[in-house]
């Protein structure tokens, strides 16, 4: 620790500083939008930011902060156990809190692109262990011993010769005294208490009991709610309102107008706001609002997809390309082309869009919320409503679901806007119909797909091009540049093709849209893995072997297709009347792989059995990635068979979950989960990773039960003609 | 003024008889475990019991509890629930969590009613209860095994 941090710290207990700035700026998700705004604090170690993530005070006890919301991804356990393993505390002895995008907390304060662990797993070890070798100097020089002598277990430096102790809380004081070792010694990973074991999350027993606070439980003195009313053609103007019969409604204190602010996208609503939510939904029911729709509701799903169907037919931007595919395609023995659709999907956590915002005197602001982006809310709202970082106070609570719909704070925008407004502190809740009809969705992909094989029927040449609009939801787009997130992951493939061609034809929406749990990987999966299934069909070839033949390298994709052989019992036959289908995927987040077997029923077909394996790398804690890849084959499942979000006249034509149905238990497949942590060419993503490749083997699953080639999401299980 | 029990508590309220029960527990009595998830008996996020019996509580007119013993789950302290409690913890149940209040509050009533339930038991009696982190497979086994450890 430097001077000036060893100044900062003259207090009783000891505060350890993130040792490299450069650890906890690299290789973030910035494709969402929400979180591109993360400042760089630069990567000179002389000029890196206080980051007090561990505290330890002289009576022993080690509070962590978690500097990554818990959204259900298991972060209130893996990211205080990178720091407890090294400082060597056990995770039942320490506490835990969560930050609220504070500055002296580092630029890192999100969670996004299952990057939590992949892109801490070094430097947050590396606070834990300098905070243990301070400890145990301040041990030794006590001792007036060699600290080789010395060693760390359970919050206790011990020493060898003689067997005297002392408990950290007693060495804290003397600790932050010491110069941090810039390059404290990292624990090899075969003498890991914590990291690597099946350890129960500390959020679970707060979760079982009905004590476990999310945003949408926040309460202040004075607290108001709001119900807001937003046009349900997308891209309209608020013209006028009567308010007249809301203010009648019991309860009712105000009627305000506030804006949604979703990136480019804004839109103004008005707000009721009441003693009581329930006043507030009453009085909306009551308002009468003139809407000018500027156009809009005209624009419905089935003239946009057609739309689209018409914009594949351009050639668009390369976003890469090998070989000569034009001359390998047109002259192979086999061609195969194929189009296919996916839908645009809701996020559709449990917990709806909420926010308690208190404006107060002096430009003050306080919140309380479900958010993925405590960092740039800070950051942004400071400067958009003019209030210093060190007067806005930002408290993250356990977000109940987050899929990506959290990185974005336009529900929080609405809240503080109210408060400032009517000078009380108003928590905003959205209705599971705002919710559902409002978006942000995940927006509709369409992929042209073409291939061709030599006469032994391997494959030579493979083109993906992706018919999209684009995250940042811009209508002048440069249309000679490919957009990476919207081709995320089809040029990242380890399999070894000739001749390639992958390209991408914006075409622009007008609804807002949102990075969704997998972004753009959990669509063109299904397109490219469903395509080399039937390059496969087409060579006469078992998909598994057809693809393994094009993995003559070794990779992590071979790797993992070996292990998904392997545990699926891929070669053995299966019963009349079933069939079996592969798919994997790689991309920024991680990799995984799916086999899964069908049986026809009646119409349709039944999930037999889901084999997944995720390879990781490393692994933190596997009982919870297990957890994370049951999850995502339920999302993915959901994304593949249930209805999705259409529009009809401007607005979306579904509303709650009568119309937007997620599977239930009852269509919940067995789903077995093997974990790859071998190494690995780098640590991959937990949270992500196992929905892309799910709708691919599902698909090819049925296509082999029943011969029925299914291009376009979502589809009825129950009936596949 | 409306006289609730709630957790054998009774809760003096001003609510408009047409307020659903959630929002008078959550907004009114302060107790927030008991979760707003859809406002149309879809989701299962607000399950409480009334008089024994699992109940969507945005869809229940308060008026309609008036007189009724009312549990939200601060206040299941029984073997059964304990069991289930228990059982969620050992095999990792929730992830987001916020379903899984009223996941419980379902659970409890099935196991009162069948001490053994088969898969297609709990299948029918924790549908109406959705859960968007897909945490469904490991509900099943926490089923079970908290009816073993109730034996």
């Amino acid at each position: 620790m430097n001077q000036q941090n060893s100044q900062i710290n003259r207090r009783n207990f000891l505060r350890l500083t993130s040792l490299t700035g450069a650890g906890l700026v690299m290789g973030l998700g910035v494709k969402a939008d929400g979180v591109s705004v993360i400042e760089n604090l630069g990567t000179s170690t002389a000029s890196f930011e206080l980051s007090p993530l561990v505290m330890i005070d002289q009576t022993g006890l080690v509070t962590i902060f978690n500097t990554k919301p818990e959204i259900g991804q298991g972060t209130y356990q893996s990211i205080p156990a990178l720091i407890a393993e090294e400082l060597e505390v056990a995770m039942d002895k320490i506490v835990i809190k969560q930050t609220g995008g504070e500055k002296k907390y580092g630029p890192a304060q999100f969670v996004g692109g299952s990057s939590s662990v992949r892109t801490n797993y070094t430097n947050l070890r590396k606070v834990g262990a300098a905070a243990k070798e301070m400890l145990v100097k301040a041990a030794s020089n006590s001792w007036n011993v060699p600290v080789s002598e010395c060693y760390a277990e359970n919050a206790t430096v011990i020493h060898r010769p003689s067997g005297k102790k002392m408990g950290y809380g007693e060495l804290a004081e003397v600790a932050s005294k010491l110069e941090a070792p810039k390059n404290p010694t990292l624990k090899d990973a075969k003498d890991f208490k914590i990291l690597g074991k099946s350890a129960p999350r500390p959020d679970v027993p707060m979760k079982v009991n009905g004590t476990a606070k999310f945003g949408i439980d926040a309460s202040v003195p004075g607290m108001v709610y709001a119900s807001i009313e937003r046009c349900k053609v997308f891209g309209s103007k608020l013209v006028s309102f009567d308010a007249t019969a809301a203010k009648k409604v019991k309860g009712v204190i105000a009627v305000e107008t506030c804006e949604r602010i979703h990136g480019i996208y804004k839109s103004e609503g008005v707000a009721v706001i009441a003693e009581n939510y329930w006043a507030a939904v009453q009085g909306r029911k009551a308002l009468v609002v003139k809407w000018d729709h500027q156009g809009n509701d005209a624009f419905n799903s089935k003239d946009y997809e057609q739309s689209l169907r018409e914009a594949a037919k351009k050639e668009g931007a390369i976003e890469h390309q090998q070989g000569n595919f034009d001359k390998a395609f047109a002259e192979a023995p086999t061609q195969l082309t194929a189009f296919y659709e996916t839908p645009v999907v809701s996020h559709s956590p449990i917990e709806p869009m909420n926010c308690l915002a208190s404006w107060q005197e002096g430009n003050k602001l306080e919140i309380w919320t479900s958010t993925q982006v405590p960092g740039s809310v800070v950051n942004d709202f400071s400067k958009t409503y003019g209030v210093k970082q060190e007067d806005l106070k930002l408290n993250v609570l356990f977000n109940g679901g987050g899929f990506g719909r959290r990185l974005y704070p336009d529900y929080i925008h609405e809240a503080v806007q109210l408060s400032k407004k009517v000078g009380k502190p108003v928590k905003s809740i959205w209705s599971r119909e705002d919710d559902t009809q409002q978006g942000p969705f995940r927006p509709l992909t369409f992929s042209a797909m073409k291939g061709a094989l030599d006469a032994n029927g391997k494959a030579i040449a493979f083109q993906h091009k992706v018919i999209s609009p684009t995250l940042d939801m811009k209508k002048d787009y440069d249309v000679t540049k490919a957009d990476g997130t919207m081709t995320e992951g089809i040029s990242e493939q380890k399999y070894e093709i000739e001749h390639m061609k992958n390209s991408y034809v914006h075409h622009y929406v007008h609804i807002p849209l949102a990075a969704w749990r997998a972004v753009t990987s959990t669509t063109l999966a299904f397109s490219h893995e469903c395509f080399l299934d039937e390059m496969a069909v087409a060579a006469k070839k078992d998909p598994m072997a057809f693809r393994l033949e094009m993995l003559t390298k070794e990779s992590d994709t071979k790797q993992l297709l070996n292990k998904l052989k392997e545990v699926s019992n891929w070669d053995k036959k299966l019963p009349a009347g079933w069939g079996r289908g592969v798919a994997q995927y790689e991309f920024f987040a991680g990799q995984a792989g799916f086999v899964i077997e069908v049986s026809k029923k009646g119409t349709g077909v039944k999930i037999e059995k889901v084999y997944a394996v995720i390879d990781l790398g490393t692994v933190v804690n596997p009982d919870n990635t297990r957890a994370q890849v049951e999850g995502s084959a339920v999302m993915a499942l959901t994304a593949a068979i249930k209805g999705g979000i259409t529009f009809d006249k401007g607005a979306t034509v579904q509303s709650n979950f009568h119309n937007n149905p997620l599977v239930r238990i009852n269509e919940m497949p067995k789903v077995e989960v093997h974990i790859l942590a071998n190494g690995g060419s780098r640590i991959k993503g937990v949270g992500e990773p196992g929905l892309p490749p799910f709708a691919p083997a599902l698909c090819n699953a049925i296509f082999a039960a029943t011969g029925k080639r299914i291009r376009r999401l979502p589809f009825d299980i129950n009936k596949i003609a | 003024m409306i006289t609730l029990n709630i957790n054998n508590t009774p809760y003096q309220v001003d609510a408009s008889s047409d307020m659903p029960l959630l929002w008078a527990i959550r907004d009114m009595v302060g107790l927030t475990g008991t979760k707003f998830g859809c406002g149309i008996a879809q989701c299962g996020a607000c399950t409480v019991h009334v008089d024994g019996k699992p109940v969507r509580s945005c869809s229940f007119p308060v008026a309609a509890a008036v007189g009724k013993k009312i549990t939200t789950i601060e206040g299941m302290k029984d073997k059964i629930t304990e069991a289930i409690q228990n059982a969620w913890v050992e095999l990792q149940v929730p992830q987001c969590g916020y379903c899984q209040s009223g996941q419980i509050m379902s659970a409890t009533a099935l196991l009162k009613a069948k001490p053994n339930p088969t898969d297609a038991d709990i299948d029918a009696a924790m549908q109406g209860n959705l859960c968007r982190c897909g945490t469904y497979q490991r509900i099943r086994s926490a089923i079970h095994r908290a009816a073993d450890m109730i034996k």
